[in-house]
């Protein structure tokens, strides 16, 4: 069961963080449309775009099987997890969405990843 | 092409480099305000809770959990945002900050303390995401971004 629950929040955040990369490199918000008055024009347009959409829905369904994990192990045991997937996701970067992802982006990446184990020590 | 090739090539990309980096400043703040009001907001109101929903939907609507549920979606909105400016290899490891921030606010706010092993990650976390502040923020040249 535990197993089964870091399965379906790595991959939820995977799928749905390459998702709205995906999506948002299609049609990146330009700078000028971040003023306040514009806020609700944004809105209306991520709410229209099924990817950003199945993206939410995914961050949810791992926002909700984190909380069971958080029931069944530690969060000594759970925030590493997240950790894992800041790797598959560098890797999922550079296969699926073509991401330059140089050495020195790597060594980054990892010791990132490492960092968030200690943390959760 | 090779990596570091990608790189050089694309002079384009270093110009959304400071609104990259001001967005990003955006999206972490969120988060760990965020985070940290809905922390605050659960520690104080949690003792009520019990079978009945009422205390559940006075919870949402206490002030520091709803501070905390706006600045989350703002840092969802401002997120997706970002990640259409950089690459997704970038956002992850320097948006990490956050882990440390929480961590940090953590101590001063709810007084937890932090020991050798966070010390170590959280100098781990700095030294990843100064490596790959490192290098451009966005290496696919199809993006609209690039071409702003």
């Amino acid at each position: 069961m535990r197993w089964t629950m870091v399965a379906i929040i790595v991959g939820t955040t995977a799928v749905g963080d390459l998702l709205q990369s995906f999506e948002m490199k299609r049609h990146a918000v330009a700078a000028e449309e971040l003023r306040p008055d514009r806020w609700a024009r944004v809105l209306g347009d991520f709410a229209r775009r099924l990817p950003l959409v199945l993206a939410v829905f995914l961050m949810a369904i791992s926002f909700f099987a984190f909380m069971k994990l958080l029931s069944l192990a530690d969060l000594s045991f759970a925030v590493p997890v997240t950790a894992a997937s800041v790797v598959l996701e560098t890797l999922l970067a550079r296969l699926l969405l073509g991401e330059s992802v140089s050495a020195l982006r790597w060594a980054g990446v990892f010791s990132v990843a490492c960092g968030v184990v200690l943390l959760a020590m | 092409m090779s990596d570091t090739a990608v790189e050089t090539a694309m002079p384009a990309v270093r110009r959304v480099d400071l609104k990259v980096k001001l967005l990003t400043v955006f999206v972490v703040f969120t988060n760990v305000v965020g985070n940290l009001a809905m922390s605050w907001g659960m520690r104080h109101q949690a003792a009520d809770l019990g079978l009945s929903p009422l205390p559940y939907i006075k919870l949402i609507f206490s002030p520091w959990v709803l501070l905390g549920t706006t600045l989350l979606i703002f840092w969802l909105l401002s997120r997706m945002t970002l990640l259409g400016w950089a690459d997704l290899s970038y956002v992850l490891p320097v948006t990490s900050i956050g882990y440390v921030m929480n961590a940090v606010l953590g101590k001063m706010v709810f007084g937890e303390t932090i020991s050798w092993q966070r010390w170590a990650g959280t100098a781990a976390i700095v030294i990843g995401i100064v490596l790959v502040g490192m290098t451009a923020a966005n290496t696919t040249p199809n993006s609209e971004a690039s071409s702003q």
